[in-house]
């Protein structure tokens, strides 16, 4: 079995009377598409630090391909590559000065060829000599990517980088990334936009209050935690409601259930009980939902 | 697969080469404004004092005054270098940059400080030659003005390092350099010889480490100074070496830096 590109065991970390990280243990495989989700607070953004080495946990280890990030700091540093959450720039530098400077701190020379293609692939190839000041937020966010990929990190972090970006900006990045994924570099990626980790994301972990509580495939977690859903407009709403659904707007009556074997049955109560279906929608599990129940329950 | 060539000191002279050219970028603000302001100061203290007061017995006061000027100048702008930069970085948040790659701490502290002395350097060289045509100055002992000078330029970036990493706010650092960095330069005998003081503040003047910075900078211009050279360099000496600790161990500890 090959080395995992992230392994972290038990890590704890305090802020004060805040417990950022309360124990956290997980492993990314090599050449996943990983996702890390949580509300507001849950610990992704010190875990992902932790593993930058800009956090030092209190407890516990961190390694980055087999590389611990405070024994080993060096190697764990050049095979990651983290995007940042904010939209931080040095307002000094045109963008080629600030990835050479990059490229350099990684201590890589003569990197010119690979600039060019990461520009290239990020649309900036027109914004290269432009200092950072006056470019766009949407471009700020793509020189932010580059800057993490200057040194060919097989793994890449991504802390909520769709924040605040247009749609055109929000695909062109993810046809980018997938593209990286597909190349074999390990993606993690941390982000509010669930419909986004559900599309991408192979494996999920959730956290709150700063554990995980949920770690499967995507595939998985819809099944075990979202319950199917069928919407019915009924003549007699009150029919549907005697028998278990929840009352909506204009005669609308929600019903969950957990396999669509239920649905043949749910139906013929409906029709013995009078309530006269007159439209009929069925819901998918979702990743919003199961995000939901997860938080409810942990 | 485009060719990339990997070197261990590349990420240090990297760091340095920023530094460098983030001042050098700005050098109207950064070197010729301190330059401006030195030159303003030596052509008052001339017109008003030159003809009154002379030190060391035949020292015209414009001459004394010179290499203290190009001290004082040369540390206040190593300080504001190491300081600047890394205040602006954090409070902008593009330290980052500098934290995720695989930078050790000396490397780190290094690249600081020596940035700190090149713009100490050229700004002191900047004042010297603005102001050689209006003074007769001789140069005694220059490898001890080449000393002073990097040591002086080092405690101040180091000085700078340690409160740039310290000050969470541009007010907190300008306190640091207004109620401290100032008054110790100010009093530090660059205007005056301490032996024109009264001997109380001529004691208290020996416990100003910036005393003997100026006192042996100057000793290397005139061959004459108010303590022996040797004496300002044991004290500049074990400055710097204390100061420097201070901010490695700083470093090491991540202090405000690796949360």
């Amino acid at each position: 079995m090959s080395l995992p590109a992230i392994r972290v065991c038990a890590v704890t970390k305090h802020y004060g009377a805040l417990q950022a990280l309360a124990g956290v243990d997980l492993e990314v495989r090599q050449g996943e598409f990983f996702g890390l989700l949580g509300p507001n607070g849950a610990g992704k953004t010190t875990l992902i630090s932790a593993l930058a080495g800009l956090v030092r946990p209190d407890g516990g280890t961190l390694e980055v391909m087999g590389h611990n990030v405070a024994s080993d700091y060096r190697n764990a540093r050049r095979a990651l590559g983290v995007v940042p959450q904010e939209l931080v720039f040095d307002p000094f530098f045109s963008v080629r000065e600030l990835l050479r400077i990059q490229s350099g701190y990684f201590g890589i020379r003569g990197n010119d060829d690979w600039i060019d293609e990461i520009l290239a692939s990020l649309d900036l190839t027109a914004k290269a000599n432009v200092n950072m000041r006056a470019l766009s937020g949407g471009m700020k966010r793509r020189v932010l990517v580059a800057q993490a990929l200057v040194h060919r990190p097989p793994v890449i972090v991504l802390d909520e980088p769709t924040a605040g970006v247009d749609v055109e900006l929000r695909q062109g990045l993810w046809a980018f990334v997938r593209k990286l994924n597909r190349d074999g570099h390990t993606i993690v990626l941390t982000t509010h936009y669930l419909e986004e980790a559900e599309a991408l994301c192979g494996r999920i972990a959730m956290l709150k209050a700063g554990r995980v509580v949920a770690l499967d495939t995507t595939d998985n977690l819809l099944q075990r935690f979202a319950t199917h859903s069928l919407r019915v407009r009924l003549a007699e709403p009150a029919a549907g409601v005697a028998l278990g659904g929840a009352a909506g707007e204009g005669g609308w009556v929600d019903f969950a259930f957990d396999s669509y074997a239920d649905v043949e049955s749910l139906l013929a109560r409906l029709r013995e009980a009078g309530a006269g279906v007159q439209e009929m929608q069925l819901g998918e599990p979702d990743l919003e939902r199961v995000f939901v129940e997860v938080m409810q329950r942990a | 697969m485009p060719e990339m060539r990997e070197s261990a000191l590349t990420g240090f002279r990297t760091l340095l080469y920023k530094e460098v050219l983030r001042f050098w970028k700005v050098s109207f603000q950064t070197v010729m404004a301190p330059v401006l302001n030195a030159l303003l100061f030596l052509l008052i203290f001339s017109h008003v004092l030159d003809r009154h007061v002379t030190v060391y017995g035949e020292i015209a006061y414009t001459s004394f005054l010179l290499p203290g000027l190009v001290m004082m100048s040369l540390l206040q702008n190593a300080f504001a270098n190491s300081s600047s930069s890394l205040i602006q970085s954090k409070i902008t948040g593009n330290i980052i940059f500098v934290l995720l790659p695989p930078l050790s701490w000396g490397e780190f502290y290094a690249a600081y400080v020596i940035a700190s002395v090149l713009r100490g350097l050229f700004v002191g060289a900047g004042v010297l030659l603005v102001g050689l045509p209006f003074v007769e100055l001789s140069f005694a002992y220059p490898l001890w003005i080449l000393v002073f000078a990097l040591l002086g330029g080092a405690i101040l970036g180091s000085l700078g390092v340690i409160a740039g990493i310290w000050a969470d706010k541009f007010d907190q650092l300008a306190g640091f350099q207004n109620f401290l960095i100032l008054p110790l330069t100010m009093l530090s005998g660059v205007f005056y010889s301490i032996h024109s003081l009264p001997q109380l503040w001529q004691d208290v003047s020996h416990a100003n480490p910036f005393f003997f910075m100026i006192d042996g900078f100057r000793y290397g211009f005139f061959g004459q100074s108010d303590v022996s050279p040797w004496l300002s360099l044991a004290v500049v000496g074990v400055s710097f070496v204390l100061l420097a600790a201070l901010t490695l161990a700083m470093l090491a500890r991540g202090y405000k830096l690796r949360a």
